[in-house]
């Protein structure tokens, strides 16, 4: 099935060929966990810092339950960061 | 200690310039900068007094760490009563104003008075003279820069200075220090302009030897260091994206305040936010940001230094804004872009490098400006007002014309500098200000993010991100991750948050480096700096004695707290996409836990109790 994946700051690198900018669509079996994506993609797992599906954070002790995902879901990482 | 122990007054009204002992007792209690200017604000004007009147004053304040070897240790605050929301304000800045204060041998130096010309204050080391700014006055903080580097001859002097928006009677003017770091927020540029004070110009060549442990300061010193090198954060993600790598992430969680707060999630984020800063341009092929910068003694170094498209609208025909100055950092990218629907980074880093120009807080302009756009949507504002522009949310053109007319105070610039509650309330539509106690917001909306609903709402200086910073926590993970849509536990968070940095604003440090540090390595840098056993405990009580002090200055000055509120859009209508669509902030339900664990009454007042327990004047 399809998701939307997303990399921000220094991982935007690893994105695959067919992104724009710092999204990508990808495609991913049903019951793909977080971080078989992460790994997939090859972000360190300790730079996954922020994970979000769909907006809403998920805490690295659930990123390898399975089936979190949905079709057309949109799944966001970032490195450790911060402003103000 | 890493006190000069001298305080220059100077009174303009009289224009006589003395120096005074610093009250190192107060120094105990208050630690420096922010609290200890407040205490001698607190001290010398009544809090009901006109803020532009010559009773208030204005303070230039260092802590104890400014102008060391403590990493970020180069900042200073400008303390006064603010005409934007009649409050308390202290406003802080980087750059190398401050430290360069400390190597003229001075902690402090408070403003009195008014003059009768335009007046600006020279010091070198010991010699400080008023000197007449009939020159300056008109001219822009970067004109006025120069004709002072021209007089004095001096290329190394620092100089603080207030722009034509000031001038000009514009609420929201900044005080700007080496010519694009400013003390922003607040309105203390009007306050310095309304005493017909243009500048400050500083050399200092005495260093600052005075540590009172200096071996154990440099070794706090350099273990704090390494903490920042080693922290993800403030070792690589600020340095390489500064606070504009926000812009994504505000908008993923659907928390970005858009076109006037009518909405949670704007379209074009992505076009003008930390990653989109360093993308290569067609004209060109170079990226909007140049190049990161770095404050006093500062090993994070956030600063962005910019340049405009020379193709683009706003610059083509001026090639005096072909350069490389201040860039935009996150507070300003979303106030003059999401909150006004505008997605154009060259016109946004354009109306940024104007606010550095003529001395405006980004924020309350950008805001100002988006309430201004939503009253001519509901036709409240038509083209009469505006002299035929259309003010039209995402209009890039619009932006700049206002930028530009605000900067200098012309014709609808004079309206736009009212800042957005007397610009609402003169058009009939109060309800559209999206502001606290007066001052507008910054770049998280509360629906989304419930914490910062209630740190906005009981910010001593009106909507405020800086005073208690829970986004840290609600949605970086810093120190730890809390739910943003959850307003539980949320009380705690804010007051634990605005009483830490109660006292980071009062020790010379910049609060970005609390993205790294706790409490546990701050205390001993500033313990070895200065007498007073400042341990970890004894910084938190201080941070909450400044607090309490703050909000007693308010309540003379006549806030109480119904004034602890939210505009009624973000209480009453939701969130209208993303994770908090359907939320509204729920202040209700966080309130009055907050105002028992300040143990205040039930109605936000400081208790005779607390008043006694931090020993507060009065
Ligand atoms: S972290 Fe940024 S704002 Fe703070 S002192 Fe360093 S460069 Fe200045």
């Amino acid at each position: 099935m399809k998701i939307t994946f997303k990399l921000f700051a220094t991982l935007g690198d690893l994105l695959p060929a067919n992104a724009v900018r710092n999204i990508a669509s990808i495609d991913i079996e049903p019951d793909a966990s977080l971080n078989d994506i992460i790994d997939r993609y090859q972000v360190p797992r300790e730079l996954a810092h922020l994970v979000l599906i769909n907006g809403v954070f998920v805490c690295d002790t659930d990123r390898d339950q399975k089936g979190q995902l949905k079709e057309g879901d949109v799944l966001a990482i970032w490195p450790p960061v911060a402003g103000g | 200690m890493a006190w000069t122990k001298k305080i220059l007054r100077v009174n303009l009204t009289s224009g006589s310039i003395t120096e005074e002992p610093l009250n190192m007792e107060w120094a105990n209690d208050y630690l420096g900068q922010r609290g200890l200017a407040t205490r001698y604000l607190v001290d010398e004007i009544d809090p009901a007094t006109d803020a532009l009147g010559p009773d208030n004053k204005l303070i230039m304040t260092t802590g104890p760490l400014t102008g060391t070897v403590a990493s970020t240790g180069g900042r200073y605050s400008v303390v006064c009563k603010s005409p934007l929301t009649n409050a308390v304000a202290c406003s802080n800045s980087g750059g190398f104003f401050g430290a360069e204060m400390k190597f003229a041998g001075l902690d402090m130096i408070i403003f009195e008075g008014k003059a009768s010309s335009p007046m600006y204050l020279n010091i070198e080391d010991d010699k400080a003279e008023l000197l007449s700014a009939d020159a300056l006055w008109g001219k822009s903080v970067w004109e006025a820069d120069k004709i002072m580097r021209t007089t004095h001859s001096d290329p190394q002097a620092r100089i603080a200075c207030v722009g034509r928006s000031a001038e000009e009677g514009n609420l929201y003017a900044a005080i700007v220090n080496d010519l694009h770091r400013a003390a922003g927020r607040s309105g203390v540029g009007t306050v310095m302009a309304s005493k017909n004070l243009k500048a400050v110009i500083i050399r200092g060549t005495k260093g600052l030897g005075n540590l009172r442990d200096p071996k154990a300061f440099l070794s706090a010193a350099n273990a704090g260091k390494k903490v920042l090198a080693e922290n993800a954060v403030t070792g690589q993600g600020l340095p390489a994206y500064g606070t504009q790598v926000l812009m994504n992430v505000i908008n993923e969680v659907g928390a970005l305040p858009t076109r006037n707060m009518k909405e949670t999630q704007f379209e074009g984020a992505s076009n003008v936010g930390g990653e989109a800063m360093l993308e290569p341009r067609k004209s060109d092929g170079k990226p909007n940001l140049t190049t990161n910068g770095a404050c006093f003694s500062c090993t994070i170094a956030c600063g962005r230094i910019s340049t405009i498209d020379r193709t683009h609208f706003s610059v083509k025909d001026k090639p005096e804004y072909w350069i490389n100055s201040g860039g935009l950092e996150y507070e300003a990218a979303w106030a003059l872009g999401p909150d006004t629907g505008v997605d154009d980074i060259d016109a946004l880093t354009y109306a940024n490098f104007l606010c550095n120009e003529d001395g405006m807080d980004p924020i309350s302009f950008g805001s100002t400006l988006a309430a201004a756009m939503e009253l001519y949507e509901t036709g409240a504002i038509t083209k009469d007002q505006t002299g035929g522009m259309e003010l039209k949310f995402g209009s890039a053109e619009a932006l700049c014309w206002a930028a530009e007319v605000t900067a200098k105070g012309e014709g609808f610039g004079k309206d736009l500098g009212l800042g957005s509650k007397r610009l609402c309330e003169k058009y009939g539509k109060p309800e559209l200000s999206m502001t606290v106690k007066g001052q507008e917001f910054p770049a998280y909306d509360p629906r989304g993010i419930q914490g910062i609903g209630l740190a906005y709402a009981t910010s001593n200086r009106g909507a405020c991100h800086l005073r208690g910073y829970t986004i840290a926590s609600e949605i970086l993970g810093i120190p730890e991750k809390t739910d943003p849509l959850d307003a539980a536990g949320k009380p705690g968070l804010v007051k634990a948050f605005q009483d830490a940095t109660s006292a980071v604003d009062s020790a010379g440090l910049c609060v970005f480096t609390t993205f790294a540090w706790t409490m546990d390595d701050i205390a001993p840098q500033v313990d070895a700096a200065c007498d007073g056993n400042w341990t970890t405990e004894k910084m938190m009580e201080v941070g909450e004695r400044i607090w309490n002090m703050e909000r007693e200055f308010n309540s003379k000055a006549g806030l109480t707290g119904a004034d602890d509120t939210l505009p009624k859009r973000l209480l009453t209508e939701a969130a209208n996409a993303g994770p908090a669509q359907g939320k509204v902030n729920e202040l209700d339900k966080m309130l009055p836990e907050y105002y028992q664990l300040r143990g205040w009454t039930a109605d936000g007042t400081v208790t005779s109790e607390t008043h006694q327990k931090f020993g507060l004047p009065g």
